[in-house]
């Protein structure tokens, strides 16, 4: 049956998780995420998972690899410092191919920066933030609908592709309370087993999407997992530059091979649109508004909302720089995201950066502000 | 006289052997004073998960044949409990090193053992940082020599087993790679407790630490830390004076009590909805 209820982001977002099959939480406390913890606390035992609170949020990050290599879906949430400390890890669940969610519920920064206020601050770092080549995932929500509904697809991307997804939500939308529907068909997908032949199985090996199925400890295989570089079999080989170059190569190619599948956007009003604003997360939320008093005003502007910054969605955005004359980019940081947009466009169409920090979301009338600029 | 087989290699992953172990390292006599103590127990070696940090002692689980994840250096103990969490049914098995453990990973030590959860680690202390190549430790002694120590270390140490068994664990045992009998038995106990167990193994690094140190030969390490040890309850009766530089060895606790997975699985059994509880990633719910 299907269910609506009127909840804040942050507990839509535990729902999502409970309602992916997630039974494991390893978290710390930190604003403006701590909710999430605190629903998964509430809710993990009563759906026959385990909830820790940890002693930090490497040990979390760290816990939740560990649960997932013990065959649970797996998610942690934190915030701005918390997401500094657990970048390590977090590139050790790249190189391991390790399925687990993490929530950042972004916050003004640098440093301790602005625990109530939101921001897009993060959008680069869960790009580059933890050392070295690969290439993730994240989906970043604007609404407490989508916050949900992202959520679980992070699981699902996480388990598809045996990678670390972020699902980079931010204050207003962690905080703020809106209608949810849950659904009575949500499409969950479930960890496959590897088949067993014996002594046959190479847990580190490419046949499917890129990856392989993943056993759980415990299941027979007597698998080997480390964070150094590997070979099929999970062996460290760390002194090859071949061996090396092709896990990379694959870790990375097993997601950008991937891009159709997991990049979405949507676009509205773009077919005629002279300037189309590039939103992501949040700011989406002012720019329905900004579009329409344009229209009013006789101004052909069109939207394209970025579902998943990670893997950057190209070959839309190209599309958009090859029919838009104008890009408008509204972002709650100083340049962000605009550098990828800026970099897809190569010069076809104008990119325009709206960079707002403080804490406050873009307002319509900031973006119509910059529509008419450019069209003045 | 034919080459004798080692009695443990059917638990080895011979396809990754040689191993990286200078020769004379003390890595090699833990692991096996490991499997000795695994014997001793019902435990069924296939149900053995070992997870690891990173140093010279995070390699051993590398080379035994069960499910091992060698992680970050000093999180060990964090990926450990979200394994043992996950699934307690697993025996996991934590080997670690002195700055593994008590440096980076110090934090994470006195929080596992506060909360008991059922692992056993075995912390290989040779008082140095050996696969840096020599620099000194958070269990250095007092005034010996490491490539960041050269004029002498200045620090007091940590005395780790006091300061695990301070925390919370429940079996904490030292013993050093001259007690192989003794060892192996703390090992057996430490697999046995449902608790967190910490065995503190002092161990030779001849290639950093005794070259450093007017040690060269893995013998005279070896001599060296046989000389100085002296059991704990001979040294509850000497002064601070006489047990400087000393290595106190026996158990330290033995206390079981009511350990972190245990308490979890009784608050899911109390709290769950049967009909709502999925048990793997590998389910749906229909
Ligand atoms: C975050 C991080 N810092 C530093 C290192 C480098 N490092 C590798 S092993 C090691 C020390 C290991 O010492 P110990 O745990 O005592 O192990 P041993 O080699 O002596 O057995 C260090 C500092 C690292 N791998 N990761
Ligand atoms: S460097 Fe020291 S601890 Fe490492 S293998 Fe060699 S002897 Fe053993
Ligand atoms: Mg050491």
């Amino acid at each position: 049956m299907v269910e609506v209820r009127f909840v804040q982001g942050n507990e839509a977002c535990a729902l999502g998780a409970i309602a992916a099959n997630c039974r494991f939480f390893a978290g710390y406390p930190i604003t403006p995420s701590t909710e999430i913890a605190e629903q998964m606390s509430i809710l993990l035992p009563k759906y026959g998972g385990s909830f820790v609170q940890m002693e930090d949020e490497i040990a979390s990050a760290g816990a939740i690899i560990g649960a997932s290599w013990s065959g649970m879906k797996a998610m942690t949430a934190t915030s701005g410092p918390g997401i500094s400390l657990m970048q390590e890890n977090i590139g050790y669940g790249f190189i391991t191919e390790t399925p687990i969610v993490i929530i950042n519920v972004q916050r003004g920064s640098p440093s301790t920066g602005q625990p109530t206020m939101s921001a897009q601050a993060d959008m680069m770092q869960a790009r580059w933030g933890s050392h070295g080549d690969y290439e993730p995932i994240a989906l970043a929500p604007s609404s407490v609908q989508e916050f949900f509904d992202f959520t679980i697809k992070a699981f699902n991307l996480a388990e598809k592709y045996r990678v670390p997804v972020t699902v980079l939500a931010d204050e207003v939308v962690g905080h703020m309370r809106e209608k949810l529907v849950i659904p009575d068909d949500i499409e969950i997908v479930a960890r496959k087993r590897p088949e067993k032949v014996d002594g046959q199985y190479l847990p580190f090996d490419a046949p499917e999407c890129g990856t392989t199925p993943m056993p759980a400890f415990g299941d027979g295989f007597n698998i080997h997992v480390t964070g150094l570089t590997h070979d099929e079999r999970g062996y460290p080989d760390t002194n090859d530059p071949e061996s090396h170059t092709k896990l990379v190569e694959r870790l990375c190619n097993k997601v950008l091979m991937n891009r159709k599948d997991i990049c979405s956007v949507k676009k509205e009003l773009c077919d005629d649109a002279d300037i189309v604003i590039v939103s992501c997360g949040s700011p989406y939320r002012s720019v329905g508004a900004a579009i329409k008093k344009a229209r009013e005003e006789g101004i052909k502007v069109g939207s394209l909302k970025i579902d998943t910054p990670w893997p950057f969605p190209e070959e839309e955005i190209r599309e958009i720089a090859k029919t838009a004359e104008d890009i408008i980019v509204p972002e709650m940081n100083l340049g962000q995201m605009v550098h990828e947009v800026e970099r897809v466009a190569a010069g076809e169409a104008n990119v325009h950066l709206i960079g707002k920090i403080g804490g406050i979301l873009h307002k319509p009338e900031e973006i119509l502000a910059k529509i008419k600029e450019i069209k003045g | 006289m034919a080459k004798q087989e080692n009695p443990y290699k059917k638990y080895l992953r011979e396809d990754r052997l040689p191993h990286i172990f200078c020769p004379g390292c003390g890595n090699g006599i833990v692991m096996n004073t490991f499997f000795k103590g695994l014997e001793g127990t019902d435990i069924d070696f296939d149900n053995i998960a070992m997870v690891s940090g990173i140093g010279c002692s995070s390699r051993v689980p590398g080379y035994v044949k069960c499910d091992s994840l060698h992680t970050t250096h000093g999180r060990a103990l964090s990926f450990a409990t979200g394994l043992k969490v996950g699934n307690p049914d697993l025996d996991v098995v934590v080997f670690t090193g002195d700055g593994d453990a008590a440096s980076i990973g110090g934090n994470h030590l006195i929080h596992a053992a506060r909360r008991n959860i059922n692992l056993t680690v075995i912390c290989i202390n040779n008082n140095i940082y050996g696969m840096t190549g020599g620099q000194i430790s958070p269990t250095s002694p007092k005034g010996s020599f490491g490539t960041t120590a050269p004029y002498g270390s200045r620090d007091l140490p940590f005395d780790l087993a006091e300061l695990v068994s301070a925390a919370g664990a429940s079996y904490v045992a030292r013993w050093t790679t001259t007690h192989p009998i003794q060892l192996s038995k703390a090992i057996q106990k430490g697999l046995e407790n449902e608790g967190f167990s910490f065995i503190e193994v002092v161990s030779q690094c001849p290639t950093y630490f005794g070259r450093k140190n007017k040690m060269k030969t893995p013998l005279s390490m070896h001599q060296y830390i046989k000389e100085n040890s002296i059991n704990k309850r001979r040294a509850e009766k000497m002064d601070e004076s006489e047990l400087e530089g000393k290595i106190i060895v026996g158990e330290f606790t033995n206390k079981p009590h009511k350990e972190l997975s245990a308490n979890i699985k009784e608050l899911v059994e109390e709290n769950s909805n049967k009909g709502l509880a999925i048990k793997s990633a590998f389910e749906e719910l229909d």
